[in-house]
C-alpha cells in the first residue's frame, strides 16, 4: 500500500472528521467515487449525500455531506462542505420535520423555476440524505 | 452644597451602575470567547478553500478575454453596493461610530465620482444611522452580528449580492467590516467582494507548495466549470469571515468599554467617598464649635 490515507471533513463551523481511513467513498458530481491510498490528485464537487469510509479498524463509518467539494492530494482526502454530520450526530426528528415541510412546500409551489421551489427541493434532498445516512430513511 | 444624604445617594447610584457595567463586561467576555472559538473553527475551512481556489485559478490561468463573469471588472462603474456590518446594540465604545464614519467616507467618495451607491445593512446601528439620513438602503438584516449565526446566513446574503451583480443592477460590491486585530484594536476595513479580486492566499498557508512535486488535479467537472461552482463560495466565505470578525470585534469593543466604565465608576466612588467624609467631618466640627461657643458664652 502506498502509505496511509487521511480523511478530513471540514465545515465552516468545525472539523467533523479527521482520522485515518482505509477507503473513502464519496458522492461525486458525476457519481460515487472511491479513494484508496496512492490515489492521484483529484478535485470534484460533491452532491448532497452520503460519504462512507472505513476507519483504521475496518469499521464502516457514514457521514452526511451537503454542498461541498472534495480534494484528494498526497494521500489526504479533504472534504469542504457547507454542512456535514457523522451518522450519530444526525438529528432524525429534525430531518423528518424538514422533509415534511419541504414536501408541503413542493406541493404548493406550481412553477418549477420558482426560487422557493428550488429551495424546497434542495431542502428535501438534504432531509432524505440525512435520513438515509441515519439508516431510517 | 450637597447634603450628606445627597452624596450618599449618589454613591449608591454609582455603585449600582458599576455592578451593571461589570456584569456586561463579563457577559461580553464570555461571548467573546465563543466568537473567537468560532473564528478559530472557521480558519481551517477558509485556508483550505483559499488553497484549492488558488491552485485552480493558477491552472486556468488569467485569460483576460474569457474571465468568468464574477471575476471580470466592469468597464463603467455606475452603481456600487456596500455591505455594511455594524452591531445591533450599543454600549461598545466607538465601535459603531468608527464603522459608520468609514462607511460615510466610502459612500461620499463614491458619490463624489458620480457613482450611485446602495447599502445592505447588517446590524441595527448602521441601518438606523443611514436610514435617518435617507441613504438608499436595499435591505437590512438584524439579529445576526454578535449573535449565533450559521454559514447559511453568509450563503443567503452572498447569493443576493451575486444575483444583483450578475443581473447588472450593480457593478461593484464592497464589504465594510470590523477587522479583529487584537483585543485592544479593531479596524474598520473595506474589502471588495465583487467582482472577485485576484484570488489571494490567506496568510501563512502556502507552505504546501514546498512539499515537492504536486501533480495537477484531475477535475470533475472540468476546471472551468469547477471554478464557476467554487467562485460564489468564495463570496460566502468572505462574508462569513467578515461576520465572524465583526462579531468578535463587537464583543471585544464592548468588553473594553465596560472595563473602562467599571474603573471610572470606581474612581468616582473614591472621590465621592472623599467628599462625603469631608462633609461629615465639617458637620461634626461645626457642631462642636456650636457647643464650645455656647459653653464659652455661659461662662462669661
Amino acid at each position: 500500500m502506498a502509505g496511509k490515507l487521511m480523511l478530513e471533513v471540514v465545515t465552516p463551523d468545525k472539523s467533523v472528521v479527521s482520522e485515518e481511513a482505509q477507503i473513502v467513498v464519496a458522492p461525486g458530481e458525476y457519481g460515487e467515487f472511491g479513494v484508496l491510498p496512492g490515489h492521484t490528485t483529484f478535485l470534484t464537487t460533491l452532491k448532497t449525500g452520503m460519504l462512507r469510509y472505513n476507519d483504521e479498524g475496518g469499521n464502516e463509518r457514514l457521514v452526511f455531506v451537503n454542498g461541498g467539494f472534495a480534494e484528494v492530494m498526497l494521500n489526504t482526502v479533504t472534504v469542504l462542505a457547507e454542512s456535514a454530520e457523522r451518522r450519530r450526530d444526525i438529528d432524525i426528528e429534525r430531518a423528518r420535520v424538514a422533509m415534511k415541510r419541504a414536501e408541503e412546500r413542493l406541493a404548493e409551489a406550481t412553477k418549477r423555476e420558482d426560487v422557493d421551489f428550488q429551495r424546497a427541493q434542495a431542502a428535501l434532498q438534504r432531509a432524505i440524505a440525512r435520513l438515509k445516512v441515519a439508516g431510517t430513511g | 452644597m450637597a447634603t450628606l444624604k445627597d452624596i450618599q445617594r449618589k454613591i449608591g447610584a454609582v455603585k449600582k451602575t458599576q455592578k451593571i457595567t461589570k456584569a456586561m463586561n463579563m457577559v461580553a467576555a464570555s461571548k467573546l470567547r465563543g466568537a473567537q472559538e468560532k473564528m478559530e473553527a472557521f480558519r481551517p475551512y477558509a485556508n483550505k478553500f483559499a488553497e484549492v481556489l488558488g491552485s485552480l485559478a493558477e491552472r486556468i490561468g488569467a485569460d483576460e478575454e474569457h474571465l468568468p463573469p464574477l471575476l471580470a471588472p466592469r468597464e463603467e462603474i455606475k452603481t456600487v453596493d456596500l455591505l455594511l456590518m455594524t452591531s445591533d446594540r450599543g454600549l461598545c465604545g466607538s465601535f459603531n461610530s468608527n464603522l459608520i464614519a468609514k462607511a460615510e467616507g466610502f459612500l461620499k467618495e463614491k458619490g463624489g465620482e458620480g457613482v450611485e451607491t446602495r447599502l445592505i445593512c447588517m446590524g441595527r446601528k448602521g441601518r438606523d444611522y443611514f436610514r435617518r439620513r435617507k441613504y438608499n438602503i436595499l435591505s437590512d438584516h438584524i439579529g445576526i452580528v454578535g449573535a449565533r449565526f450559521g454559514f447559511n446566513v453568509a450563503v443567503t446574503t452572498g447569493q443576493g449580492l451575486i444575483d444583483s451583480f450578475l443581473g447588472g443592477e450593480t457593478d461593484e460590491v464592497h464589504m465594510l467590516f470590523s477587522e479583529f486585530v487584537s483585543m485592544a484594536r479593531q479596524t474598520p476595513t473595506v474589502q471588495q467582494l465583487l467582482p472577485i479580486a485576484a484570488v489571494e492566499q490567506v496568510e501563512g498557508t502556502q507552505e504546501a507548495e514546498d512539499v515537492g512535486y504536486v501533480p495537477e488535479h484531475i477535475c470533475e467537472p472540468p476546471a472551468e466549470e469547477l471554478m464557476a461552482e467554487l467562485l460564489p463560495k468564495q463570496v460566502y466565505v468572505q462574508v462569513f469571515s467578515g461576520l465572524l470578525e465583526t462579531s468578535t470585534s463587537e464583543h471585544a469593543a464592548r468588553m473594553a468599554a465596560m472595563d473602562n466604565a467599571t474603573s471610572n465608576c470606581k474612581e468616582m466612588i473614591t472621590s465621592l467617598t472623599l467628599v462625603y467624609n469631608k462633609a461629615r467631618q465639617a458637620a461634626i466640627t461645626a457642631e462642636l464649635m456650636d457647643i464650645v461657643g455656647g459653653a464659652e458664652a455661659l461662662k462669661g
